[in-house]
């Protein structure tokens, strides 16, 4: 009987980091050596697929015999001899090397729309996206919706922005149509900056025809006749295979003149970013565009009416894109029936820091942070203790522990002095410092701001100052209101959203970590143990066996003692790099 | 030099380019901004260089200087923040002896910079070496790929 075999490896980033070409490749030639690849019998071939979140696993692989699949994780090339031997020659799965159940229940509790395809379509294959429905749904706009019917569908749906604010894209492409102009623009907004968040990235990666798919519709709905993607060019492998997939779609017909015979002509061209923060922000994003310093303007007029060289340009986000063509082909109810009341559908998160499985996630809104952290993310990485979740990169905030049970969504974030944002949420643990995350995102909002309104050049500077003082020990009584003061000045008077949200990791870990910020100041002490300058570093004699790692280890020099005898820190040398700290086996050097 | 940059000329001519394309293709050719590049652009174009430099020094991306033969580029998101990243770029400076306030070393064998986020958050921290990805990176590992380079 002929079988049919299909080995699908992982190659995003990640898996392309973890060698995953590589495995393709020794799979490609095992298989030829062995004669299977298009044999009688069993007719198998290999093929690339996109992210499919779980990151930290790489290199993924999948074999699929006759519909029934099999995935192994950590796959080395030296170890796909075996697999080929074993579970596609002789027929038994190398159960080693196969994924456990903690792989499921990271799966099993997400709900995947966005998702969906990524990881099983073949992302530079037009036909690939095809099996699967792609593009059925612009066959259905072209042939039974008028632009109306779209807007009111996607309203229907309820469908926000997801790149961060939350608004609904619905309204948002109504408010284009309306505008009255010759030429319209609909931009795709892949510019994702918030350093911890790479959605946008694994959508292009693992199914760019489903992010151009649902910008053509937006073009069919606004009336627009040229689109844009301004993507990052830190993210090359994106990028190409975005290029790949835009003449591939023309080629088919879905971009150009006339398409699919509707009469309705568009075509979209890609728009690297040179790597500015604040490009993100619409004004200033388009402003880039135009080959201009990436500033920001006042609002309004809004870009829906004068956008793009003065005319009327929508900007969404690439995921909020990617929904689309998924909410048309299944309707706005099917869409609705996820998340909460004000925030429907679902959510990709980029699950990272210190829990055990980081990786893509999508979830329904409204899903507690506690399911994303411990029934996902397997828990806290080590047993250590959560301690906070940061979540909208340098426009969020932390939130603690204690409130691990809130719903994730638009409003319940808000309230707690934070943003769903465009998707980042990294888990930190007991030995983290709030106040130098505070100082990380300062550091970060302050050399992205554009400098061109003063609250937010000034301000995030005069706040970072403040920040690094607290944490090299300088910190003065009366330096947490200053902050607070300052911040509230900065949120009001900022032009455009990096301003008025570069306080809130501030504001929200004074919120729910003064007394952490109080230690610093006035005990001149760091209860996490990551501030160098309030650190030090001993031996402790009792547990010391005198093996002279750490003095090797030591840049400075500043360990002393004989061989096997108990050594000694100089603390006068020390500085506080912590490399012996890491390098004693025997848990001899005490950090505080 | 010439041919390089009117190569570049006639490919903003056809696809309707502006400032950050040029600079961006400049950058591309040459590895940096050089300054005659600029004023070569400057004169063709009738843009007065400033407009170029205006530009040049808003986004991360444009280099006025030339840059080392290998480029070592840490993430410094979020992720590999928590994960440790200043370790690794504190070792990678000490190692390649890159002068204080710069992010070449001398002989121009090496540049240390840093990104934003490259987006690979769950294999952080990251490094990347000459376009190549590396993930979950330590100081003895980052070391071991160094070597192999020099």
């Amino acid at each position: 009987m002929k079988k049919e075999i299909n080995i699908k490896v992982c190659m995003g980033t990640g898996g392309l980091a973890a060698g995953g070409k590589e495995v393709m490749e020794t799979f490609e030639e095992v298989l030829k050596r062995e004669g299977i690849q298009a044999s009688v019998e069993k007719h198998c071939s290999v093929h690339k697929v996109g992210c499919r979140g779980f990151c930290a696993r790489d290199v993924l692989v999948d074999v699929i015999i006759d519909g029934e699949k099999t995935t192994y994780q950590y796959i080395k090339p030296d170890m796909v001899e075996r697999i080929v031997q074993e579970h596609i020659v002789q027929g038994s799965p190398v159960d080693d090397w196969t994924v456990k159940d903690d792989y499921h229940t990271f799966h099993s509790k997400q709900v995947k729309v966005v998702l969906a395809d990524c990881g099983e379509v073949d992302p530079e294959d037009i036909d690939s996206y095809i099996s699967r429905g792609g593009y059925e749904a612009l066959k259905k706009v072209f042939s039974q919706m008028s632009p109306e019917k779209v807007i009111n569908t996607i309203e229907a749906s309820g469908l926000r922005g997801r790149g961060g604010a939350g608004f609904p894209t619905g309204f948002k492409w109504d408010f284009a149509r309306k505008a009255q102009a010759e030429q319209k623009y609909i931009i795709c907004n892949a510019d994702e900056g918030d350093p911890g968040a790479f959605m946008d990235r694994s959508i292009i990666e693992g199914n760019p025809h489903s992010v151009i798919e649902g910008m053509i519709i937006g073009a069919y709905a606004i009336g627009a006749s040229r689109g844009y993607v301004y993507i990052r060019a830190e993210y090359p492998l994106a990028v190409e295979r975005l290029k790949l997939a835009l003449s591939q779609a023309r080629q088919r017909g879905f971009l150009g003149e006339d398409i699919l015979g509707s009469g309705f002509g568009f075509d979209i061209k890609i728009k690297l970013g040179a790597g500015a923060f604040v490009c993100g922000e619409e004004t200033a994003l388009i402003a880039s565009i135009e080959g201009k310093r990436g500033m920001p303007r006042p609002k309004p007029p809004f870009p829906a009416q004068k956008g793009l060289w003065g005319k009327p340009t929508v900007i969404n986000n690439v995921e909020t894109l990617a929904n689309v063509p998924y909410i048309i082909r299944n309707g706005a109810e099917w869409f609705a029936r996820y998340g909460t009341e004000k925030s429907k559908g679902t959510k990709v998160f980029a699950l990272t820091g210190k829990v055990n499985n980081t990786g893509l996630i999508e979830v329904p809104m409204g899903i507690s942070l506690r399911e994303i952290i411990y029934d996902i993310g397997g828990g806290i990485e080590g047993g250590r203790k959560l301690k906070a979740v940061q979540t909208g990169g340098p426009s969020g905030g932390c939130i603690p522990a204690e409130y691990i049970d809130i719903p994730v969504d638009y409003e319940s974030l808000a309230k707690m002095g934070s943003i769903v944002g465009s998707g980042g949420m990294v888990v930190m643990d007991e030995t983290d410092c709030m106040v130098n995350i505070a100082k990380y995102f300062l550091e970060f909002t302050q050399a992205e701001s554009c400098g061109k309104c003063v609250p937010c050049r000034i301000g995030t500077k005069r706040l970072l100052e403040i920040l690094t003082r607290i944490t090299d020990g300088r910190g003065r009584p009366g330096d947490i209101e200053l902050l607070i003061e300052l911040s509230e000045d900065v949120k009001a008077g900022s032009l455009c959203g990096l301003g008025q949200t570069a306080p809130n990791p501030v504001l929200s870990t004074i919120k729910y970590f003064r007394e952490e910020y109080e230690a610093h100041i006035h005990d001149k002490r760091c209860p996490a143990g990551v501030c160098k300058n309030l650190l030090t570093y001993t031996i402790l004699e009792e547990f010391c066996k005198g093996c002279t790692m750490c003095a090797r280890v030591c840049p400075a020099g500043a360990i002393v003692g004989e061989r096997k005898q108990p050594h000694r820190i100089v603390q006068e040398i020390c500085i506080k790099c912590g490399a012996c700290f890491e390098t004693c086996k025997f848990k001899a050097i005490k950090k505080g | 030099m010439e041919a390089k940059l009117q190569r570049i000329l006639e490919n903003y001519q056809q696809t309707e380019g502006n400032i950050i394309s040029i600079l961006q293709d400049i950058e591309e050719t040459f590895g940096y901004l050089p300054e005659e590049a600029i004023n070569w652009f400057s004169k063709r174009l009738d843009i007065p260089p400033a407009k170029f430099f205006g530009v040049a020094t808003f986004y991360a991306q444009f280099h006025l200087k030339p840059r080392g033969k290998n480029i070592i580029t840490a993430c410094c998101g979020t992720a590999c923040h928590v994960k440790g990243s200043e370790r690794l770029i504190n070792s990678l400076i000490k190692e390649l002896k890159i002068p204080a306030g710069e992010d070449t070393s001398e002989d121009r064998e090496f540049t240390v910079e840093r990104v934003n986020c490259v987006g690979a958050c769950s294999i952080a921290p990251v490094v990347i070496i000459n376009k190549e990805v590396h993930g979950k990176m330590t100081p003895d590992k980052l070391m071991k790929e160094i070597k192999k380079l020099k």
